[in-house]
């Protein structure tokens, strides 16, 4: 979980991502800072997160983000 | 309810009304130096029937004049022809006119044989949009229609004539509610003279044949005349232009031949007319003045007296009364371009700004 | 038939009344037959086309999903005996053959696509090589049909196959709805690219009357032929003067052009789009909006997100996510992190996917290198703008005008001239002869050629000017007013009769000043062709 947010707070230094659950609803994330996400993830985490994840309910919130590598790791 | 089907009513009062005043207004009015418009619609007013009807184009509405018909033989006859009267709007005009009255001759001028297809939207317009709807108006629309006509522009001017809100003239307004009668029975007068000159050479056609379409009409006026027991003649006018090949004046004597209707072409009968294109045209040839116009018909009227018996209504007090308006008119209007002529050397009504 | 025929309209009061007339169950099955009589008027010979993708992806889709119920029963069955190795090789094992299948379909529709929308650039540009390589042999081109819509339904089923894949939703069971979902009349020939878990809901289940919703609709409708025909059809006549004859009109006159273009597009395709959303309201049926006040973006990443909404979502979903993400590309970025360095390690992939997508974005539009060049432009500003970022925050914080309204009204002005310029290589002939203009507008450009009586030979007359003006400000207030909430819920909380004043001047204006019918070439909506 610390991992992800400190990947997010990279991105956007300025936002309180602890407890923001609206991040692509209200447009924090960009499509942009999505790929940018993933990618990391990818290389922290060993998870491969494929297109068909990228939905807004995985990744409304770091929380959500991280329940989505869980389950990821669980499958692999 | 009530209240409420009040409101509904005065809703479609208002739309209804508005639509109707907008749709007069902006339709084209041809009361101004385009009058070939208003020809049509001028024919419901008659009251009295006719022994005559001239059906065609330009050519009949101004190389003839009923008035001269009547003052020398008794005659009555009106003319519907409008610019550029193609034959299937010949055909259906002459079908309505039959469902107001039973002619004993109808006069049909040939030259629309030369058009096989639907031409110009403007034409088709003035023709039609004069006309009360029938069925033959139906059927007329929907043989004359251009490519990018719709037939819904005829039931609703509106869609049609709504582009004019920025072209209208006092005229528009003027005769928003009445028109003022412009011609004599379908005649179109003009007393003004410019002798004919020169045509350009009689371009030479890769085919003179005229159109099976124009042909199939031709037989239906000449069937609807023999079924109701009318007295059909084509007629070619005198006019000089546009050309009148050789091989189509062969082709109507041949049809006039084979189906035993009279052919006149009066272009063969200058001398006997006595039509000189040096004073009896106002536009160098195309069309007759009135001193055409009366030598013309007073052809006409010794042949249809001689040949086809028609009767001198001049003794009948109903029919003599209504002539006499006519009469009037005809010379008021007569007079009033002449002094036109005098004053200005030009009618003011068709003089172009 | 355009939406603005007297048949359409004709067709779809028909539509409209027999769908509330008849027994609500039957209203899908209408809505059906009606989508194909509208196309198989457009040309019989298109609905081969149409049916051809209908079926294949109905049959795809289905097998598809069967495979994904296949696998979890399996796993469900044999969940004790089946270890994590031998259940993950089984989930391959399906995956592969659901890969195939999505394959198949893919190539099969974007086949077809590109076969009928862009041989004959193929060949044009084989030509061109061949001529470079000194052959005097040329390819002839080929006579081809473009389906109606043929960019638009293909992108909708694709769409719909790739999410039955990624198991975002069962696959339809009804072969006549999936049909109705892909031939939907009013999106049918320019949009929105609707997406089917959207659409299912609202557009299979019964509707019965609502006088609120239908009259919105209605007013919608309204709306959008008033924005075509008063606003689009008439300075039409305007921009294809200018563009066409670029020798005559250079100098302002290409900006003149550029900014009549502009209105041109928006009124038009905007106004397109109302209509389709209209007519679905009116039927009951939600469509998704296409167009947020585009032009009142302040930046161009911004106008993308409010212009023709659909296809950009489209193309992010199904190009630039699975590009962005797919292995080669994390491989890639890992490379390049290595050897670029952190920064651009993060950005390349990002920028590569990008650029793919825009370049399909420009080709999807049409079949020239006018199209690929302008899509290629939108992509590059939109890079650069974000490689930007950190200077215009340092230049905001230093300045204090993030907050200003005169500066969001600057980069709204900004932002409109930027869009427009790209599309003038819509407007002109080939590529170079477009740079060439732009150029020229920049240095030939004096004022005083707008009084040398140019203006006036535009084919547009003194009125149509008045009336140009005087809509571009009602579409200009009803964007501002519209920022604060739907125009039509105002309009409904007003009394009856300002409301009823107000809708029947609109329909007056749209009937008598609409640019319609003998005397006006009936354009085409701008968007059909693609």
């Amino acid at each position: 979980m610390d991992e992800i947010l400190t990947i997010l707070q990279d991105l956007h230094p300025d936002v309180d991502f602890e407890s923001c659950d609206t991040l692509i609803d209200d447009g924090i994330l960009d499509s942009f800072d999505i790929v940018t996400i993933i990618a990391e993830i990818n290389d922290e985490f060993d998870v491969k997160i494929g297109a068909e994840q990228i939905v807004p309910e995985n990744f409304n919130s770091a929380e959500a983000i991280w329940e989505l590598v869980r389950r990821l790791e669980d499958d692999e | 309810m009530r209240r409420r089907i009040m409101v509904w009513l005065c809703l479609t009062a208002i739309i209804g009304g508005s639509l109707a005043f907008l749709s007069s207004l902006l339709k084209p009015k041809y009361m101004g130096r385009i009058i070939e418009g208003a020809l049509i619609g001028e024919y419901y007013e008659e009251t009295t029937e006719h022994d005559v009807i001239f059906i065609g184009d330009c050519e009949v509405y101004e190389n003839f004049s009923p008035i001269t018909l009547w003052e020398e033989y008794g005659i009555t006859s009106y003319i519907r022809g409008s610019a550029q009267q193609l034959i299937w709007q010949s055909y259906y005009l002459l079908e309505e006119t039959l469902k107001y009255e039973k002619p004993r001759v109808v006069i049909f001028n040939v030259l629309s044989m030369k058009y096989d297809k639907p031409q110009k939207e403007a034409y088709n317009r003035m023709t039609l949009d004069g006309m009360k709807w029938s069925l033959s108006k139906v059927k007329d629309i929907q043989a004359s229609m251009t490519e990018d006509e719709n037939f819904i522009e005829y039931v609703i001017p509106l869609l049609r004539y709504h582009s004019r809100w920025s072209e209208l003239t006092k005229e528009d307004w003027k005769y928003l509610f009445h028109k003022d009668k412009v011609s004599h029975n379908g005649y179109y007068m003009r007393v003004d003279v410019k002798p004919a000159g020169t045509f350009p050479k009689e371009k030479k056609l890769g085919n003179y044949q005229f159109g099976d379409n124009a042909y199939e009409y031709l037989d239906k006026i000449t069937k609807l005349c023999k079924d109701n027991d009318i007295q059909l003649i084509l007629i070619k006018a005198p006019s000089v232009y546009p050309s009148w090949y050789e091989q189509w004046d062969q082709q109507m004597a041949e049809y006039a031949r084979k189906n035993q209707i009279r052919y006149i072409n009066f272009l063969d009968l200058q001398e006997e007319t006595g039509i000189d294109f040096q004073t009896d045209t106002y536009d160098g040839g195309l069309h007759l003045n009135l001193s055409g116009a009366k030598k013309a018909s007073e052809y006409l009227g010794k042949l249809l007296k001689e040949a086809y018996q028609l009767p001198d209504h001049r003794e009948d007090e109903r029919l003599a009364q209504v002539w006499k308006e006519k009469t009037d008119f005809y010379y008021q209007m007569k007079a009033e371009q002449e002094e036109d002529l005098q004053k200005y050397g030009y009618i003011r009504k068709f003089h172009e700004e | 038939m355009l939406f603005t025929s007297y048949e359409f309209i004709a067709f779809l009061i028909c539509v409209i009344i027999l769908y509330y007339v008849l027994p609500s169950r039957y209203q899908w099955k209408l809505l059906l037959a009606a989508s194909y009589v509208f196309y198989f008027v457009s040309g019989w010979k298109n609905c081969f086309f149409i049916l051809l993708t209908t079926g294949s992806t109905y049959f795809l889709a289905r097998r598809i999903d069967g495979l994904h119920r296949e696998q979890a029963a399996y796993i469900k069955e044999h969940k004790k005996e089946l270890s994590k190795e031998e259940r993950k090789r089984y989930k391959e094992k399906i995956k592969s053959r659901q890969w195939r299948l999505l394959l198949t379909g893919l190539f099969l529709n974007f086949g077809v696509l590109a076969v009928l929308k862009y041989s004959n650039f193929a060949i044009a540009n084989l030509n061109f090589g061949l001529s470079l390589l000194g052959s005097q042999r040329q390819i002839g081109f080929l006579s081809l049909l473009l389906p109606l819509g043929i960019s638009f339904y293909t992108f909708i089923t694709m769409g719909y196959l790739i999410d039955v894949y990624r198991g975002k939703y069962p696959a339809e069971p009804c072969i006549g709805k999936l049909a109705l979902f892909v031939s939907f009349f009013p999106q049918l020939i320019q949009g929105p690219i609707s997406r089917f878990d959207q659409m299912k809901e609202t557009l299979f289940s019964e509707h019965s009357f609502d006088s609120r919703e239908v009259s919105f609709g209605l007013e919608r409708i309204l709306w959008g032929f008033f924005k075509k025909l008063v606003i689009a059809d008439r300075i039409l006549t305007g921009v294809t003067t200018i563009i066409q004859q670029p020798e005559t009109y250079n100098g302002i006159y290409v900006f003149v052009g550029m900014m009549f273009y502009a209105l041109q597009l928006y009124a038009d395709f905007t106004g397109g789009i109302d209509i389709t959303i209209g007519i679905a309201q009116t039927l009951g049926i939600k469509v998704q909006e296409n167009f947020i006040r585009p032009y009142f973006s302040k930046n161009i990443a911004e106008y993308w997100r409010r212009w023709h909404i659909t296809l950009g979502t489209w193309f992010t979903e199904y190009i630039f996510y699975p590009v962005s993400v797919c292995q080669p590309m994390l491989r890639f970025s890992r490379f390049c992190r290595k050897h670029l360095g952190d920064y651009a390690g993060k950005r390349m992939p990002v920028y590569v996917a990008s650029l793919a997508v825009w370049f399909t974005t420009g080709i999807w539009h049409g079949a020239s290198w006018n199209f690929v060049v302008w899509g290629l432009l939108n992509g590059i500003i939109i890079i650069l703008s974000q490689e930007c970022e950190p200077l215009y925050a340092r230049f905001h914080a230093r300045f204090h005008v993030a907050q200003k309204r005169w500066y969001a009204g600057f980069q709204v002005i900004r932002t409109v001239l930027l869009m427009s310029s790209l599309r003038m290589l819509d407007c002109y002939r080939d590529v170079p002869l477009t740079f060439r203009m732009f150029g020229d507008m920049f240095l030939h450009s004096r004022v005083s050629q707008l009084f040398d009586g140019r203006f006036m030979s535009l084919g547009l007359t003194v009125s149509d000017y008045i009336v140009l003006i005087v809509g571009t400000l009602i579409l200009l207030g009803a964007s501002l007013a519209g920022r604060s909430g739907s125009l039509r819920e105002k309009l409904a909380s007003k009394p009856a009769p300002v409301r009823y004043a107000l809708l029947y001047s609109l329909f007056l204006c749209t009937l008598l000043i609409g640019a319609y019918g003998v005397g006006y070439d009936s354009s085409q909506f701008i968007y059909n062709q693609f």
